[in-house]
């Protein structure tokens, strides 16, 4: 099903709900399944997904991004922005309003000192918090009244919505949480199992990495929601049995993340118990093109370190004829199907700062090859693979081990044997690959390869510092243990010139501009990053669970409030 | 004058040879006889040999390239899948049917079937050689004895996937760089998965030959200076080639369950190089399907390791001079 009538759909449903008379509790018990287990409901002490999807049940922020990435209050009355004065002028100040007469689901009021609390204990010196970088600048916290937050930064700050906004950083209740700050954060277990919310639901019972028992929140400030008297949210499993709870058997109402072959995920939907949904988000699967070189005859400590260019890839005309030669059409169809487009961009998304970048995804063989011949690589020894000075086009090409993925390999080097170009292939095991262990010769930082393929995205909605990632100086070498989100060791001053004045620009006419410039000079100007496939996520929820919007940009389960039984 | 004395002497009747009335039959026709009563090493070791010869001559007959894409192509099923299903998309260019990306899946299962028994073979011969020499001199050797048994036990106390996946980082660069990515892998699989696995071949010769060297032939071979080389390759060796042939049958099965095994797990060959392991992992996610593309593999593997199995029990059986002939 589109993308398009299924939010038609929801939107239609969600005007006829209320009509029939709503009452909290009224629909019973709603089954998640998570295939991956929540171990705490808290996101300041975790970083994955599940915790923070599981915890957005319970605990809220001031505001969220809804399906379209724009902001929408939650706690807060209204979203500051400097047009309503909530943001000062020169950008360093944001002034929070909470709605009025908000209760925990203890009883007890919530108030502008919970919300500096939240702020304090994330920023905490032992804590370790995972969302720390959501509080990067924040110089200090005011609360002039009982309803008020004012945030200073001690820089401008183009994106002000950091620290409360989204998931990732949700208000906590400082009198549960009050003995846990620092080094005392991971051992308050009762808290951190158990926290008290403004959310829809309260946890009655928490198994860590299996199930959680969820029951309606009697303090929820919508007195008609939410519909589910209680929750199950069972976690574990795979991907593929979380699919099959929801979509053949009816087992489970709603199933997160599944990534599955697109012939898989349909012939699962034949079940008729459930409809799989899809929503694009900022993932992107590309492949990086390595502009040092990785030869294994270099000494150990300068494979891969800006101080030998790549031999072949250098060359701005290969890393195009490679580009060329891929069909990212037939990439989709084989790998991702609903779930996944073709895209020549590194950010695809939101509107705002996506170019209009298209060149890239008609295949061109005979283009390509031309390509390289002018780049003066020909096959002189008739065995298919081009040389040039005595060295063969030849590449290593790594990546993850996933199914998709090894198709996707297979696939590419068949195009780029068809350009002349002998391609390698490798895969690593994910928890080496992504695991950044600088001991490790296989991690994609590290980089012992000449293209790579994974995907990345980036937290909410501003690209800033996903862009700046690829700043000069900030690629993983020994020096730096081998850290450093530069992968392709990419360096332009204009680009980092370009970066300075983003992060001065707070007009988002002006912000979308110069983000999408800098996403054109990594991707069709240089082909550094060739991308693939913008891909979506996939969910499914039962055909009688109602109010589903799948949301990329914030917690899946965050209007879990507005969610309801279609009665059969 | 004495009696003349025969130039011949006359042999005493009751001790006279009634001479062979058969000519000699050699060891290797009785076992081989005794081979042939037991069917299913027989079945199994025909099977053996039809694979074997199947992956070696089958790309001569079967020339389409396993790595070849035909996406038009794609997920084709075998052809027997007719016979019950009209609308099968089947088609003799593809008698197996073929892969999510149109890769054949009988050339495929050929190439598959080269790089497993080719690791099965050569970590069994290896593991054979390291075993049976250990266990030989563990158990001739009171000295060597303690020092060998103990490695032994460390060996046997070593987890074998975790030690490959080692090994696969530390050593998969130099052999990639001297043998090329295919050669290294394999060099690098067959070393581990031998050195790994002939623990048990060394202690069930050890034991053998710790019982065979107090018999009456040896000592009697050791009292008229035979040199312990000379007897252990004349008296001892042939008499523990029994165990030694079990072993070996169960080593080939464990080679090829190990290889798959990382195949299945994306630390073996590269992921465009079929082997058995390789294509039943790929199909587990569309199992339900195209059955064929898990079953072709895994029944393949599984008729391979039991064919293995059926063979070595009747080598034990035929090589045994005690069991023969009963």
């Amino acid at each position: 099903m589109k993308l398009k009538t299924l939010m038609l759909g929801a939107a239609a449903a969600s005007v006829l709900a209320p009509a029939v008379q709503a009452e909290r509790g009224e629909d019973g018990n709603v089954n998640i399944i998570y295939w991956q287990a929540p171990s705490i409901m808290t996101p300041y002490l975790s970083g994955g997904t599940k915790d923070i999807e599981a915890a957005s049940l319970v605990l809220e922020p001031l505001g969220r991004y809804d399906e379209t990435g724009a902001l929408v209050p939650y706690l807060a009355a209204e979203i500051p922005t400097v047009e309503n004065g909530g943001v000062s002028e020169d950008l360093t100040q944001i002034t929070w309003k909470l709605k009025e007469g908000l209760l925990w689901s203890d009883g007890s009021p919530v108030t502008s000192a919970d919300v500096k609390f939240t702020a304090d204990y994330c920023m905490a010196p032992e804590g370790g918090c995972a969302q720390f970088a959501k509080f990067t600048g924040v110089e200090s916290i005011e609360t002039p009244d009982d309803l008020t937050v004012v945030v200073n930064f001690d820089k401008p700050m183009p994106n002000p919505y950091g620290p409360f906004m989204g998931g990732q950083s949700p208000i906590l209740q400082k009198a549960q949480f009050e003995d846990c700050v620092g080094a005392a954060a991971s051992t308050c277990t009762e808290a951190n199992f158990n926290p008290i919310g403004t959310g829809p639901f309260v946890v009655d019972e928490f198994k860590p990495n299996d199930v959680i028992s969820l029951s309606a929140n009697p303090n929820y400030r919508d007195p008609e929601k939410p519909a589910f008297a209680t929750v199950t949210f069972k976690g574990g499993g795979d991907a593929e049995a979380a699919a099959r709870a929801v979509l053949q058997t009816g087992e489970y109402d709603y199933a997160w993340n599944l990534q599955l072959a697109p012939d898989v995920l349909a012939s699962m939907a034949e079940g008729g118990e459930g409809t799989p949904v899809s929503a694009f988000g900022t993932l992107v699967e590309r492949i990086e093109m390595n502009l040092t070189d990785p030869s294994p005859d270099l000494p150990e400590g300068e494979r891969s370190t800006v101080a030998h260019p790549h031999p072949i890839l250098s060359d701005e005309k290969v890393r195009r004829a490679l580009s060329m030669a891929i069909d990212r059409e037939l990439l989709v169809e084989v790998g991702y199907g609903q779930a996944g487009r073709a895209t020549c961009n590194l950010v695809p998304a939101p509107e705002l700062y996506a170019s209009d970048n298209t060149e890239c995804l008609t295949q061109d063989l005979e283009g390509a090859k031309a390509l390289l011949e002018e780049a003066g690589w020909t096959d002189t020894d008739g065995d298919g693979v081009r040389e040039k000075d005595g060295e063969k086009l030849s590449l290593l090409y790594q990546t993850s081990t996933n199914a998709v993925r090894q198709d996707f390999q297979a696939l590419i080097k068949d195009w780029w044997r068809q350009i002349g170009v002998e391609t390698e292939l490798r895969n690593v095991d994910s928890s080496v690959f992504f695991g950044g262990d600088p001991g490790s010769p296989d991690t994609f930082q590290k980089f012992y390869a000449d293209v790579e393929m994974y995907a990345n995205n980036f937290d909410g909605t501003d690209p800033q510092s996903y862009l700046s990632m690829y700043r000069c100086g900030n690629e993983p070498k020994p020096s730096s243990q081998w850290q450093g989100e530069n992968i392709n060791r990419f360096c332009n001053e204009e680009y980092d010139a370009m970066l300075d004045e983003l992060a001065k620009t707070g007009e988002l006419e002006k912000r979308g501009e110069i983000a999408k410039k800098l996403n054109d000079m990594l991707t069709k100007e240089s082909m550094t990053i060739v991308p693939l496939v913008d891909r979506g996520r996939v969910s499914a929820h039962s055909n009688t669970l109602g109010g589903v919007v799948l949301n990329t940009w914030d917690s899946e389960l965050w209007n879990a409030a507005d969610w309801y039984r279609i009665d059969e | 004058m004495t009696e003349p004395v025969p130039a011949s002497p006359v042999p005493i009747e009751a001790l006279k040879d009634k001479g062979p009335d058969k000519p000699p039959r050699s060891k290797w026709r009785d076992v081989w006889e005794q081979f042939r009563k037991h069917k299913g090493a027989m079945v199994g070791g025909a099977f053996l040999l039809f694979i074997t010869l199947g992956v070696l001559v089958g790309p001569w007959l079967w020339t389409l390239d396993p790595q070849a894409l035909d996406i038009r192509a794609k997920d084709m099923r075998p052809i027997y899948t007719a016979i019950w299903n009209s609308e099968a998309d089947v088609g003799w260019a593809h008698p197996l049917g073929s892969d999510q990306l149109g890769r054949d899946n009988l050339a495929q299962l050929i190439a598959g079937g080269r790089a497993s028994m080719a690791v099965g073979w050569a970590a069994m011969l290896l593991s054979l050689i390291i075993g049976a020499g250990i266990g030989v001199v563990a158990g001739y050797f009171r000295k060597l004895d303690g020092p060998l048994m103990r490695l032994t036990d460390l060996f046997l106390s070593l987890p074998i996937l975790p030690l490959l996946l080692v090994a696969v980082t530390l050593f998969r660069q130099p052999l990639r760089a001297n043998f090329g990515p295919e050669g290294g892998m394999f060099i690098l699989i067959v070393t581990v998965v031998g050195i790994t696995s002939w623990m048990p071949t060394a202690r069930i010769v050890r034991g053998d030959i710790l019982a065979l060297k107090e018999r009456e032939f040896v000592l009697a071979a050791r009292s008229i200076g035979t040199r312990p080389f000379q007897i252990i390759k004349r008296h001892l060796l042939p008499n523990v080639l029994s165990p030694i042939m079990v072993s070996a049958t169960l080593g080939l099965a464990t080679a090829i369950i190990t290889e798959s095994a990382l195949s299945f797990l994306g630390v073996g060959f590269p992921s465009d190089f079929p082997t058995w392991g390789k294509m039943l992992a790929d199909a587990v996610a569309r199992m339900e399907d195209f059955p064929e593309r898990v079953m072709l593999p895994g029944i393949a593997i599984s008729l391979t390791v039991l064919g293995v199995n059926y063979l070595g029990d009747g080598l034990r059986d035929a090589l045994d001079p005690r069991i023969r002939g009963r």
